[in-house]
């Protein structure tokens, strides 16, 4: 019987007790996996984005499944910062385990609002920052493909918050390295990605788009090599840590972000299949090192080993 | 509310294109209430990815949930070839079923097609002689055989499209006409319907029309299951006015059917 590794991780200023966590919008307030998950077993919950007032969301169809994968178009439907505070936060906070808000603004000005009104509230481990969803006209994807704003949100969270700042990047750009360096740059404690992959489906009998917002954010097991390939480049791109998410199914899934550099994962569409895949991925990753005598679940992130080339391009 | 591996007891073809399948969980038997539904993997692999929600169409004293399913997709297919003994996961039981009407109250059951099956449950529970159960099919080879449901099956009335056997048109030109035969007896009546949405539709403009009250229980594409990902919203009217979802999974599948906004629908 070998010895229990040590699973804690550290993202800057905050130390999880192990690597995995849910990932924002998969799944809820986590009281709707209250009776499924024993949630104080996870390294984190992070919630579902968070808007200064509530947001109904975008009209049905939302959700459409795909070969390996799904894609949504919720449009960030939540019940605002008012009500998370008062209805879903104490029950929240009764749980041992950290609690990430991932935030979500119109503008600069609300994403500064909104880490304002979170400063020094107790319960809140630390701020994710949405500035990579697809579904929505203003903010979100909008501020996550430009560079420059990406530092702008960045620092106005930064700037007013006593909470470590992890900020969530989108795939939908040409080169990852030059968002996730923006966010380091502008004072970022961790970066996590990715959020989903612009896509649409059409319905060739009606002609009409599948979605009601006609496209949409592509997750799942579909998405995991770009995913990963993202998460190694932006691992080589910055010195702050990195989360990796992208179609995690399983503990291998999980490992293989982890030995890209990862330091430690999110798992998002596979809560809906599963929904104990997070500690079904926790006891595997346990296992592998038990298995291999590993000590720490640190000595694998980055552990990747990179053939010798004659002619290395990336990154 | 449990997920559980769950072994499937039975799993026959009951139409050429309806199976019936028998899951023994007696959790989920015991827990269930008419209208509620499980969601179900069907496959071991990655495609399909999601769950499927199937309402409980029945339940029996040793456990078994009953579920009603007309094989259309990739989903249903994979279903239909799961054999006695194995292993389904098996979530549920999930959403907010059927209001029971009240003992002076006549329920009105109004089927289409594969939308029998959380009305079978309904009636099975009910349990009752002044209850009107009315069912359409495409055709007379669709109706499923109420024996294999019930031990001690309930009247139903039928319509087909087709006109191979019962009304030849459609289930709600019988409420129609029942509706009419009984004229000023509208207070008494409760309706509750599944079915094809320009079925619902059309219930519930008669249950507008007639003030009689109406439950339907609606059919949406889902992820969770469980309310977390917002995924199955659906339109509903507000006091506000403007746009207003809720969620199938959560606030329905059975909805008040003057509380959906049908318009939008």
């Amino acid at each position: 019987m070998s010895l229990q590794p040590d699973m804690s991780v550290r993202l800057g200023p905050l130390v999880l007790k192990n690597p995995v966590m849910t990932a924002s919008g998969t799944f809820g307030y986590g009281r709707e996996f209250e009776y499924l998950v024993d949630l104080s077993q996870l390294g984190a919950v992070v919630v579902k984005g968070l808007s200064l007032r509530p947001m109904k969301g975008n009209p049905p169809p939302r959700i459409v499944e795909t070969p390996c994968g799904m894609l949504n178009a919720i449009g960030l439907a939540n019940i605002g910062l008012e009500d998370f505070l008062e209805e879903k936060l104490p029950w929240l906070r009764s749980i041992d385990t950290h609690l990430i808000v991932n935030i979500y603004g119109h503008s600069i000005g609300e994403y500064a609002e909104l880490a304002k009104a979170l400063k020094g509230v107790e319960g809140v481990s630390a701020l994710e920052v949405n500035i990579s969803c697809p579904n929505v006209e203003s903010g979100g994807m909008a501020f996550g493909t430009d560079p420059e704003m990406t530092a702008r949100v960045t620092e106005s969270v930064a700037g007013n918050t006593d909470k470590p700042v992890i900020v969530k990047l989108t795939p939908n750009v040409t080169d990852i390295r030059i968002q996730a360096k923006a966010a380091a740059e502008a004072g970022a404690d961790a970066l996590s990605l990715i959020n989903t992959l612009t896509g649409m489906a059409i319905d060739i009998e009606t002609r009409t788009p599948k979605l009601g917002n006609i496209s949409g954010g592509l997750s799942g097991p579909a998405i995991r090599p770009v995913a990963i390939h993202m998460v190694y480049q932006a691992v080589n791109a910055v010195e702050i840590p990195v989360i990796g998410i992208g179609g995690i199914m399983d503990h291998r899934d999980a490992l293989e972000f982890i030995i890209a550099g990862a330091s430690a994962v999110q798992v998002g569409t596979a809560n809906f299949v599963n929904p104990r895949a997070t500690l079904d991925i926790l006891k595997g990753i346990g296992e592998y090192c038990g298995e291999r005598g590993i000590k720490s679940i640190r000595e694998l992130t980055g552990s990747l080993k990179v053939p010798d080339k004659a002619f290395s391009p990336e990154p | 509310m449990v997920d559980r591996e769950t072994e499937v007891d039975f799993n026959t073809m009951i139409t050429p294109e309806t199976f019936l399948m028998g899951l023994r969980s007696p959790e989920i038997a015991e827990e269930s209430s008419p209208g509620q539904f499980v969601m179900i993997r069907a496959g071991k692999g990655m495609d399909p990815l999601l769950r499927r929600p199937f309402s409980v169409a029945g339940i029996r004293e040793d456990g078994l949930v009953l579920i009603l399913y007309r094989v259309i997709g990739r989903g249903t297919k994979i279903l239909a070839e799961v054999r006695k003994g194995e292993r389904l996961p098996v979530m549920g039981p999930l959403g907010r079923g059927f209001q029971r009407p009240g003992e002076i109250t006549r329920p009105i059951l109004v089927a289409g097609g594969i939308g029998v099956a959380p009305l079978f449950f309904l009636a099975q529970a009910l349990n009752r002689r002044d209850m009107e159960f009315m069912a359409g099919y495409g055709s007379s080879k669709e109706i499923i055989d109420t024996k294999q449901i019930f031990p001690a099956p309930p009247d139903i009335t039928y319509s087909t499209d087709d006109g191979t056997l019962g009304h030849p048109g459609m289930v709600t030109d019988l409420l129609d006409k029942y509706l009419s035969q009984n004229r000023g007896e509208e207070k008494s009546f409760s309706i509750f319907a599944c079915g094809p949405l320009p079925m619902l539709k059309r219930v519930a403009a008669t249950a507008a029309d007639r003030d009689i009250p109406l439950q339907v229980s609606l059919e949406a594409a889902m992820a969770c299951g469980l309310g977390a990902c917002q995924g199955c919203a659906v339109n509903v009217l507000s006091l506000e006015g403007g746009i207003h979802y809720y969620r199938v999974c959560s606030e329905g599948p059975v909805f008040p059917g003057n509380a959906l906004d049908w318009s939008r629908l």
